[in-house]
């Protein structure tokens, strides 16, 4: 049979795990929401960022909303390793890219069912963007890339984690990332050597472009390094998650 | 040699610099059980991972239906089912979802799915539970859907790492006979096991491996010949007696510690009258008498002069 109905077979058993699990998925949903009310109403009127504080936050919060969404992929991973289950499709000659795409396609829609409640909410807290149609779909772009990028890392880290809970926790560092970079304080409000950090990490870059395609005004300064970035990620996390797919059984 | 299943010379493998498999030989008829006996950490599974194309060996030749594993995977995968040493089974879905993934994957016809799946869940006895999600079995019976998903598609050589541990007595006697019903089909089954009694009940042969080396190998009977046999211990509360008996039961061997005597028996009745009547007949009483079969501890006092829990180290 062909890599690519088996790709639709894998892709059909992530379906069913999400759609039974449930408790991952409003994890990812969620817990984004519950940080934009706790920001927007707790800290909101603290942070003087030149513009309505929603309108700054979500960008950003459409971010750390896709890492959200990690946690559950890398523990998913990892129990197929660790509990036979990629052995067993190895030794039935399943490919290496059916059994890894069809988690890392089912972690981008994880992440587009997140976004997508998320920028619901906004809109109900009063988010204004002055995106056009076009501007809105460079933003989806960037947010499905983004999605692909760290999909493809955390599938990695799965893979490679001995346990599903160091799994879960070897994700933990991609859901905070995105609170030390602009996604809500603008960088030169931080302290000096965090500033910095904020400055070069490769989320900075990528919040930038978002911010600026929903305001309506995308800048190819930001656009070039956010998608420097994310092939970057992606590569590295496709190359490690493919040998550690081969080696480790 | 055409009729060799699997065919294994000087199998080597290591991780870093700590040897798990150290020149391993081994042949395995078509059609027959071969079932690799061994402790914790002896190497089984890391065999069985070498066979079954998952790990590549360090040196050696391995030719597993007459393919060799490292540069005919492929040809090696479409021959051999894998049963491996803890149940590969998808949690979140029920049983038969399970065994259709296994259709869905394997080269079996589409529309002969649905037939495939209600055969192997009627012969396992899961048809009660296959509407169940398998977070919902017991261990056996995901042990059952495990082997299940591992016939889909007929293979013709079987690799079962530790088939039966963990399992009651029924159901290991359950799996017991359907590893010999599929031998009887002319399946060909590699089994690893810590248990003397099952590689005895079921194989045809049997190779003891040590420390990733093979200690000893050859038929059930080859290997009982070399270990000693079923025997019955006496335990006494003094030496002077465990003595006195010693000298009326001749061929005995005494374990001065335990205040025990180990004499040679088929453990039938009538050979312990004739004994209880010995020692009655000199007046001597034991504190404990027991009937001993040989276990893999035997084995590996026997062969390499140490017990398993030295070897596991
Ligand atoms: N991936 C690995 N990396 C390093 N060492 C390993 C690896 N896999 C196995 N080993 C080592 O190889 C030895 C043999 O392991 P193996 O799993 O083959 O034993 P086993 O006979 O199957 O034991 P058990 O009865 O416990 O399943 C052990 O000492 C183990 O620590
Ligand atoms: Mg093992």
């Amino acid at each position: 049979m062909s890599t690519k109905s088996h790709s639709i077979v894998m892709l059909r058993r992530n379906f069913k795990h999400i759609a039974r699990n449930p408790t991952s998925v409003f994890n990812a949903v969620l817990m984004p929401i519950v940080i934009m009310l706790m920001f927007v109403y707790m800290f909101g009127d603290a942070f003087n960022v030149g513009v309505d504080y929603i309108d700054y936050a979500t960008p950003g919060l459409m971010l750390l909303a896709v890492c959200y969404g990690l946690g559950s992929t890398a523990t998913a991973v990892n129990s197929d390793m660790t509990k036979g289950i990629i052995n067993r499709f190895k030794v039935m000659h399943v490919s290496r890219g059916a059994v890894l795409t069809g988690h890392v396609i089912a972690s981008v829609l994880t992440n587009l069912v997140a976004i997508a409640a998320l920028v619901g909410v906004a809109f109900l807290l009063g988010f204004d963007p002055s995106a056009s149609l076009l501007d809105w779909l460079g933003a989806i772009g960037v947010i499905v890339l983004l999605g692909f990028a760290a999909g493809w890392l955390t599938v990695a880290l799965g893979l490679f984690a001995k346990s599903p809970e160091t799994a879960g926790l070897a994700s933990v560092p991609l859901v905070m990332l995105p609170f030390f970079s602009s996604a809500i304080v603008p960088a030169d409000k931080m302290g000096p050597g965090l500033r910095e950090f904020a400055e070069y990490q490769p989320f900075t870059p990528i919040i930038e472009t978002l911010r600026g395609l929903l305001n309506g005004a995308p800048s190819a300064g930001d656009a070039i390094p956010a998608l420097a970035w994310c092939v970057g990620i992606a590569l590295v996390g496709y190359l490690w998650a493919r040998s550690t797919f081969t080696k480790r059984a | 040699m055409t009729s060799s299943a699997i065919a294994v010379s000087g199998l080597r493998k290591a991780y870093k610099d700590k040897v798990v498999l150290d020149g391993i030989d081994l042949d395995v008829p078509a059609g027959t059980i071969f079932s690799l006996l061994g402790p914790n950490g002896a190497g089984k599974t890391t065999t069985v991972n070498v066979l079954t194309t998952l790990v590549k060996a360090d040196a050696g030749t391995v030719r597993v239906a007459g393919h060799d594993v490292a540069t005919q995977a492929k040809a090696v995968r479409a021959a051999i089912g894998v049963t491996g040493q803890f149940a590969a089974v998808d949690e979140l879905l029920t049983g038969q979802e399970n065994l259709r993934l296994m259709v869905d994957l394997s080269p079996v016809p589409a529309r002969d799915g649905k037939r495939v799946v209600t055969e192997l869940l009627e012969r396992f006895d899961l048809v009660e539970s296959a509407q169940k999600p398998v977070s919902t079995y017991s261990g056996g019976m995901r042990r059952k859907l495990d082997l299940a998903m591992t016939l889909v598609g007929n293979p013709r050589i079987i690799f079962l790492d530790e088939p039966t541990t963990g399992l009651d007595p029924r159901s290991r006697r359950t799996m017991w006979s359907i590893i010999r019903d599929l031998v009887a089909d002319g399946v060909t089954i590699f089994l690893t096991t810590q248990y003397l009694e099952e590689a005895d009940q079921l194989a045809d042969r049997i190779a003891v491996l040590d420390q990733g080396r093979l200690v000893a190998q050859g038929t059930p009977d080859d290997l009982k010949r070399q270990i000693p046999g079923t025997h019955v211990r006496l335990r006494f509360t003094t030496v002077a007696e465990l003595d006195a008996a010693a000298r009326v039961l001749g061929d005995s061997t005494r374990d001065d510690e335990a205040l025990a005597l180990r004499i040679p028996s088929d453990g039938g009745t009538r050979s312990l009258r004739a004994l209880l009547d010995r020692l009655d007949e000199y007046a001597i009483s034991a504190e404990g008498l027991s009937v001993q079969t040989p276990d893999l501890d035997d084995v590996f006092l026997a062969l390499t002069g140490r017990t398993t829990e030295v070897a596991a180290k």
